[in-house]
């Protein structure tokens, strides 16, 4: 359904998009992940057709988005950074105004709208000046805007920003709802949320895709793998020396001050091994919990490796 | 070409939405009043003035009044149609909104298109609004209508000019205030470069914006006069439409 090949985007010195390409079919709900600053606007943008990229060609349904725009673009709802309204218009008007330049036809246009505007939860605003809304009613404006020509492809850049935790709920269930034979690509900075409607992982860094991942494959890779948090009063670099040398501990990071996070090998629990390890050395442990290996961790880990 | 429409349809709702637009309509009313009834009573006063019966033929109606009065109402435009071309397309960066326009399946002439014809029924609003004046001539006295008409024709089509060079100017910036001042920056060299060379025969004189407006004044349609216009036009919205669609390639 979506195509990208070979993508890069130079801002004048600034190469924004280093030869991305990845590939999305029909029901695929990609998180698309990455620090601040990293490149996902822009490849959104790119894959929106709102920018040409420098190189690389972006299909949309199997339609080259800059050499067919309009058949392309009619595929697609796009939700940017900010959400893109008239301040001076009202509600009900945008969506038709929308509506309209989406080319929906026009008996189908008010049931497809009074549907999108009920999904979205904002018919009891539909007369009200946009203007005079809250963030959350204008995030969701937003979204409704994406989908009022019932897109096959749905672009949402950061779709829960801005919102209460109430919201957030809401928003996520209503994109998992929508999702079905759609393609979605979501960015976000909460990394739960990928875990709970997304189909697939892309971790882009510096331009580039640092990890393209299915979320089926990824939780099986997290799976079994359980790291250990622990924390000691005596601190030194003979303990670190220590537990590394114990047999099933594949590996040692530092977390947040005295903090470590023990891995340990497949299958295998160390914590008795290791509680014995200290109680003998007297280090004073003040803390073991098993910690989850989770996508956050995936995440820093890749992005930290990627940018040295 | 279908998708002029509704982006003609919420730019002009957009206008008079907001007080922009009245207010922009009420100061040309009063400053066009105020200008007519300068004239006219200068008119008056040299019915009394003895001088005046030897040059009887060349001070009519139209040479005192109506002439001078469209002269002043093309100034005041210049002004005035900065103002009305500014958040154009300025205010659609501005507001994030490009990024709904772009990647909707519309093609970039129909925006611009449709946002020209919208200012452009506000012009017309503004000069209906301001015939008023003049039909008070008409009344009492007796214009040569075919001069006021062809007139009000050249005025349009300098405003037209206008609106589509503060259309350009739009694209260029995200301040309305800049854009603002670009248009009138380009509108004011584009008259004044008239002013250095009356004559038509040179080229600064033909791309003048003030010399091909002196015809219609006496009454006279001509072709070239026409054709320059609607060269003005044109260039003004392709230029629109480069600078907007070369700045997603930056």
């Amino acid at each position: 359904m979506i195509r990208v090949q070979n993508v890069s985007k130079q801002y004048g010195d600034l190469l924004a998009i280093d030869n991305i390409s990845f590939q999305l079919e029909k029901g695929d709900v990609l998180g698309f992940l990455g620090p601040n600053g990293a490149g996902k606007t822009t490849t959104m943008r790119i894959i929106t057709g709102y920018m040409p990229p420098t190189k690389g060609k972006v299909y949309i349904a199997d339609v080259d988005i800059f050499e067919d725009p309009i058949i392309a673009k009619s595929h697609i709802g796009y939700l940017p950074e900010n959400p893109p309204l008239y301040e001076d218009m009202i509600v009900r008007d945008y969506l038709d105004f929308v509506a309209e330049i989406k080319r929906v036809p026009t008996r189908e246009k008010n049931g497809r709208i009074h549907y999108i505007m009920d999904k979205c939860g904002i018919l009891d605003v539909g007369k009200r000046i946009i203007g005079h809304l809250s963030k959350g009613y204008r995030q969701r404006i937003g979204i409704a805007q994406a989908l009022v020509n019932d897109p096959d492809v749905l672009v949402l850049d950061e779709p829960t920003s801005g919102l209460d935790p109430r919201q957030i709920i809401e928003i996520r269930e209503l994109i998992k709802g929508l999702s079905g034979d759609r393609t979605v690509i979501l960015s976000t900075h909460i990394l739960p949320e990928v875990t709970m409607i997304c189909s697939k992982v892309v971790i882009i860094n510096k331009g580039k895709i640092a990890l393209e991942e299915s979320l089926e494959r990824l939780s099986n890779k997290m799976d079994g793998v359980e790291n250990i948090l622990l924390k000691t009063r005596y601190w030194g670099e003979e303990i670190q020396d220590k537990i590394i040398s114990l047999p099933n501990v594949s590996g040692i990071r530092l977390g947040i001050g005295n903090e470590l996070i023990v891995q340990q090998k497949k299958g295998t629990d160390v914590r008795e091994e290791l509680s014995g390890l200290i109680m003998q050395n007297g280090w004073g442990l003040l803390e073991m919990r098993p910690v989850a290996h989770n996508l956050e961790e995936i995440f820093l880990r890749v992005i930290s490796s990627e940018g040295d | 070409m279908n998708a002029v429409y509704p982006i003609f349809k919420r730019e002009l709702r957009s206008y008079f939405a907001s007080p922009l637009a009245y207010v922009i309509l009420v100061i040309f009313q009063i400053i066009s009043a105020l200008f007519f009834f300068l004239y006219l009573k200068g008119f008056l006063h040299l019915q009394f003035d003895p001088s005046f019966q030897l040059l009887r033929g060349e001070l009519n109606l139209n040479n005192v009044v109506v002439i001078p009065y469209f002269d002043t109402m093309s100034i005041v435009l210049l002004f005035i149609i900065p103002l009305i071309t500014m958040r154009l397309v300025a205010d659609e960066r501005k507001s994030h909104t490009a990024e709904l326009l772009f990647t909707s399946p519309i093609k970039l002439r129909s925006i611009i298109w449709g946002k020209f014809l919208a200012a452009l029924i506000l012009l017309i609003t503004i000069l209906l609004l301001s015939s008023l004046n003049l039909f008070v001539l008409t009344v009492h006295g007796n214009p040569d209508m075919g001069a006021v008409l062809s007139s009000y024709l050249g005025l349009l089509l300098l405003g037209a000019s206008f609106l589509s060079i503060g259309i350009f100017a739009s694209s260029l910036s995200s301040s309305q205030l800049v854009a603002a001042m670009i248009a009138f920056g380009i509108l004011l060299l584009l008259w004044l470069v008239g002013a250095s060379s009356d004559t038509e025969s040179s080229i600064l004189g033909y791309i003048s914006l003030i010399n091909h407006f002196e015809n219609f004044g006496k009454g006279i349609i001509e072709l070239k006069d026409l054709a320059y216009y609607f060269s003005i036009i044109y260039i003004g919205l392709f230029l629109a439409h480069t600078a907007l669609d070369s700045e997603r390639w930056r």
